[in-house]
């Protein structure tokens, strides 16, 4: 699954860390999911979307589907 | 992970000092019927000790990326134990290889493969800060 993770995350000035530590989770977590690695649960997407103020579809793009 | 450590610590001191007092018991005084029966088991306790630990680390871990790490770690050191002791049990079937372990059983291989598995993981990650790292500086 595609993502606009880091995209959003540069726009609010966040590093990494800064955006795990809103989230409660590890950085390797961010960093695992910016990549691709790793998809988030429903909980963990639906918490990133609260903290960016955006909708789950706005943030994470289906396979294929240009950034 | 702090109780994780500490659990650890405290099957792995609990394991030495069986090991020594049970091997000694049986070389003094070996037991007979079910003491030795009950003797014997005592050291493996504590291992199993450890797998509760490694399961409780799994149920405790809120992270659910390193969660899934742990989970991956654990797969891993399955398949690494079953995948030797399957070819040494061949191996012994065929007496190419004398019977038994010497001590070297499937737990201690699935904590080697724990082991490697851990490795393999810090190795990704660290692969993926460093191209982070390198992104960001470009």
């Amino acid at each position: 699954m595609n993502n606009r993770l880091r995209v959003l995350r540069a726009e609010h000035g966040w590093s990494q860390q800064d955006l795990a530590d809103r989230l409660g989770v590890s950085r390797q977590s961010v960093n695992a999911i910016e990549k691709g690695r790793y998809d988030p649960s429903l909980p963990l997407a639906f918490t990133i979307a609260d903290v960016f103020g955006l909708p789950i579809e706005a943030i994470f793009l289906r396979e294929g589907t240009p950034e | 992970m702090r109780r994780y450590l500490i659990r650890l610590t405290t099957c792995m001191t609990i394991f030495v000092m069986l090991i020594f007092a049970v091997g000694w018991l049986f070389r003094h005084a070996p037991p007979a019927g079910a003491l030795a029966w009950g003797a014997a088991v005592l050291p493996a306790v504590p291992i199993l000790g450890t797998f509760w630990t490694i399961f409780r680390l799994l149920e405790e871990e809120t992270d659910e990326f390193i969660r899934h790490m742990l989970v991956r770690q654990s797969l891993f050191a399955t398949a690494f134990c079953l995948s030797i002791m399957t070819v040494w049990e061949f191996l012994q079937n065929y007496e190419v290889v004398p019977s038994g372990t010497h001590g070297f059983g499937a737990a201690f291989l699935w904590f080697v493969g724990l082991g490697v598995g851990g490795m393999v993981n810090g190795l990704a990650m660290r692969r993926d800060c460093a191209e982070d790292e390198l992104g960001e500086a470009e």
